[in-house]
């Protein structure tokens, strides 16, 4: 299991969309503090900006909470990144992890398109509960 | 009051604009208005949209991008996306967001020279 590195995570509320600025600012500040290289730091960012975006399309009040944090395991430096809310939560989550589904009319690209771009993406749900996807990238 | 969100330059019947910042949703509408606007308002037969200054382009983003090439379109005139990075190029494609459609170029430059293939109405690649 990745362990923390000492180093303070960056925790807010994901209130509105000018939280989703702050949510790729922080989490390219922790990649490239981190060591990622470019690829893979804009991946980060655009799976973070996708994951933020699913909070306030889909959240309650389009709320939500962000976590993102520098992480260690086996000699190896990696961001990872939680997205929290209290939403209606996931019924189906197979489903939801299919390209081209939405229930928004939007690609649907959001989920399965994150999960590409990270090396591990968790997805937390129940319907009713809230949702909790954690996303993690490695350096090379 | 003005709407612009972004400078437009008009070099003889092409427009250029350079997209830069961290744009959030709500600017990215506006400029696709504004872009609509700029070409219905003025007798432009082209457009190209540089994004070369943009470090992240997610699904949102490269849709409206989508959107505003078919509208222009719509409009009678030819539109280009110019200048993607390279990074976010690799980035798009992991994501799956269908960018294949777009008429695409490395730079402003060559994206002139697209336009001008496209007016002719010559798809060959030179």
């Amino acid at each position: 299991m990745p362990t923390e590195t000492g180093r303070e995570p960056a925790v807010f509320d994901m209130v509105d969309e000018s939280d989703l600025i702050r949510v790729r600012k922080v989490l390219r500040t922790e990649a490239e503090a981190t060591g990622l290289n470019l690829v893979d730091t804009t991946k980060l960012i655009t799976a973070g900006s996708e994951l933020a975006r699913n909070i306030l399309n889909y959240a309650t009040g389009g709320r939500g909470r962000i976590r993102i944090e520098q992480v260690y395991h086996q000699g190896r430096r990696g961001v990872r990144a939680t997205f929290a809310d209290d939403g209606p939560g996931i019924e189906d989550i197979d489903q939801a992890m299919t390209d081209g589904f939405s229930t928004r009319g939007s690609m649907g690209l959001g989920l399965p398109g994150a999960r590409r771009l990270v090396d591990d993406l968790t997805l937390t749900s129940a319907a009713g509960s809230g949702t909790t996807v954690v996303i993690v990238k490695w350096q090379r | 009051m003005t709407d612009d969100v972004v400078p437009v330059m008009q070099i003889g019947d092409t427009l250029l604009v350079a997209l830069q910042g961290d744009l959030d949703d709500t600017t990215v509408i506006r400029i696709e208005e504004q872009l609509t606007r700029e070409v219905s308002q003025t007798s432009a037969t082209g457009m190209l949209i540089d994004v070369s200054r943009l470090s992240v382009v997610d699904s949102f983003i490269a849709r409206v991008l989508a959107r505003i090439v078919a509208m222009v379109r719509l409009l009678g005139a030819q539109a280009a996306v110019v200048g993607i990075q390279p990074a976010v190029a690799i980035t798009l494609v992991e994501l799956g967001v269908p960018m294949g459609h777009l008429d695409t170029a490395l730079n402003a430059e060559q994206g002139l020279a697209l336009l001008r293939r496209l007016r002719r109405g010559d798809t060959g690649t030179d």
